[in-house]
């Protein structure tokens, strides 16, 4: 059962960069990602210094940050189905930086919140963060995303061994937490197409790793 | 005669940039950067934005959704003399679900909203129930300009010029009856000019509601213009309801329907989620909403990126005016 839920065997050979996974990838791939998924920060430095963020200035960089952790997640979670399906698995390859995108964009998320809507009162923020469900879960969810963000290199693959994997399943469990915050900050307004749209797109994604993979080795 | 007595709390005038100034500061520093003279540019962009009897005008560069003409109006000694919030601004960061849930959402859809011709049906517990026609409702008091600030739940600030009269002008026309106690409002509900009622965000139509000695008070104002013009379709046109202490949504926009009732109203926030928006909704420091806290707040187009939000005032600086109405209520219980 481990074997067809989590493919396990071949995602840690991957994961811990045997020969299996390292052929394949072009070199140009990971810097071309890695520019891709500077963009949407890029972005936010272009709209600030034309005066182009709106009224709101802090709510819009607050919330694209939000976002795009969500969709850097998103995409670390679609290596692995994507690998099954098109059979390529140098895309393993990729897995680590998206994963470290949305673990930095979550970071800047909650540095703006710390900041800009704090200006670093512990007592203000711990106030929210305990007495304001959605935020308690974003919490979390970044906490949770640091162990992963720490282990994610190739002595602490290599150290952890089997619990490396155990301990990365977490991922799932921020996803969960991630789109439930997202859900709760908009469900005062009954305003909860896009969090649905994350929420359907993770279950998604999960469901797909539920199925017997296609291919053998 | 008015005599205005100054909030200790209210920045004094001479501390305040002037507003023609301040309204286009960000103009004017473009300007600067440009290499243009700052006293140059600042006394073209006053020239420009000042108008002749002490009305704020728009500056004209900014379109708005709908036709607009001028109105014109005296300045109301209830203004406050912060600086108000520049007309873009006011005019592109809207919470109106009836186009939409983002906040830009309002100025790119409103410009379906048809404002003429207008009615406003006035109903229930009165002695002369009738309708209005929006140019009566034009007529029916002397317009003034009352520069308020407006503080809305979601924990950010405006200062608008808006232009209208107390709500009081028209309730006194219609004699309610001693049964009425509240007065409930209805924003039109119109699938074809509203794209945003196809969504299930709230119970359509938009319906808020006052305690009778609230509609009253003179601060409450029926609303028929900003900026020394009609409303931009996106702000409630052609005619709201403005209540300033009050969170930004109580205050209807668009209104079609005014019901003199016995009974407190049930209101469309409070309907869907009562947990979080109370019938009364005063604006208070101290009674967090549950998702956040209001003890402060972020001042559009001028709590600029890095400075820190300032902090809410009890009944968003209108205590003195209106605490009375609210003697001997417990204002967690009552939110």
């Amino acid at each position: 059962m481990r074997e067809w839920i989590f493919a396990s065997s071949s995602d840690a050979a991957a994961a811990r960069g045997t020969a299996a996974a390292r052929g394949g990838l072009p070199g140009w791939v990971k810097p071309l990602v890695f520019a891709l998924a500077m963009v949407p920060l890029a972005r936010l430095f272009v709209l600030g210094f034309t005066d182009s963020l709106g009224a709101n200035p802090v709510e819009f960089v607050t919330r694209s940050t939000g976002a795009w952790a969500l969709i850097m997640l998103c995409a670390t979670l679609a290596v692995t189905p994507l690998r099954r399906l098109t059979g390529w698995n140098p895309l393993i390859r990729l897995r680590r930086m998206l994963g470290l995108f949305s673990f930095f964009y979550a970071a800047l998320h909650f540095a703006i919140f710390l900041w800009l809507e704090h200006w670093f009162d512990m007592v203000a923020l711990f106030d929210d963060v305990l007495q304001r469900p959605f935020v308690t879960l974003g919490f979390v969810a970044l906490l949770l995303m640091v162990p992963l963000a720490l282990t994610s290199n190739q002595a602490m693959i290599r150290r952890l061994g089997r619990n490396w994997q155990a301990l990365h399943r977490l991922v799932y469990v921020i996803a969960a937490l991630a789109v439930l915050h997202f859900w709760w900050h908009k469900a005062g307004k009954n305003d909860i197409g896009e969090p649905l749209m994350y929420g359907a797109a993770i279950a998604l994604l999960l469901l797909a790793r539920l199925l017997p993979s296609g291919r053998r080795r | 005669m008015q005599i205005r007595i100054r909030s200790p709390h209210e920045p004094q005038l001479s501390e305040v940039t002037p507003r023609a100034v301040y309204g286009r500061r960000r103009e004017i520093l473009r300007a600067g950067a440009a290499g243009l003279a700052w006293a140059g540019s600042g006394m073209a962009a006053a020239q420009a934005a000042g108008g002749s009897a002490g009305i704020l005008r728009r500056p004209d560069a900014v379109p708005a959704a709908g036709q607009l003409s001028p109105l014109d109006a005296t300045t109301s000694p209830l203004s406050t003399g912060e600086p108000a919030t520049p007309y873009r601004d006011v005019t592109t960061y809207n919470n109106f679900s009836e186009f939409g849930t983002d906040k830009d959402d309002p100025a790119r859809n409103a410009g379906s909203l048809k404002v003429r011709p207008w009615t406003v049906v006035v109903e229930g517990e009165v002695a002369r129930a009738r309708m209005f026609g929006i140019d009566e409702l034009l007529k029916l008091a002397p317009l003034e300009e009352r520069i308020y600030r407006l503080r809305c739940v979601e924990g950010w600030s405006m200062v608008i010029p808006w232009i209208g009269y107390p709500l009081s002008a028209l309730i006194r026309q219609v004699q309610p009856t001693g049964n009425a106690k509240y007065i409930e409002f209805d924003t039109l509900a119109d699938p074809k000019q509203m794209p945003g009622l196809r969504s299930s965000v709230l119970a359509w139509p938009y319906t808020e509601g006052l305690r009778l000695d609230e509609a009253n008070h003179p601060l409450t104002l029926l609303t028929l213009g900003l900026y020394g013009e009609t409303l931009p379709n996106q702000n409630g046109a052609p005619v709201r309801i403005v209540v300033p202490w009050k969170y930004g949504f109580k205050s209807g926009k668009s209104i079609v329907r005014i019901r003199f009732v016995e009974k407190q109203p049930v209101t469309s926030w409070n309907r869907t989620a009562p947990q979080e928006y109370g019938f009364y909704s005063n604006v208070n420091p101290r009674v967090a909403h549950p998702r956040w806290s209001q003890a402060t707040e972020r001042r559009i187009g001028e709590d600029g990126f890095l400075q820190r939000k300032r902090p809410t005032l009890m009944f968003n600086g209108y205590a003195d005016q209106v605490a009375s109405l609210y003697a001997g209520m417990d204002l967690r219980k009552q939110f």
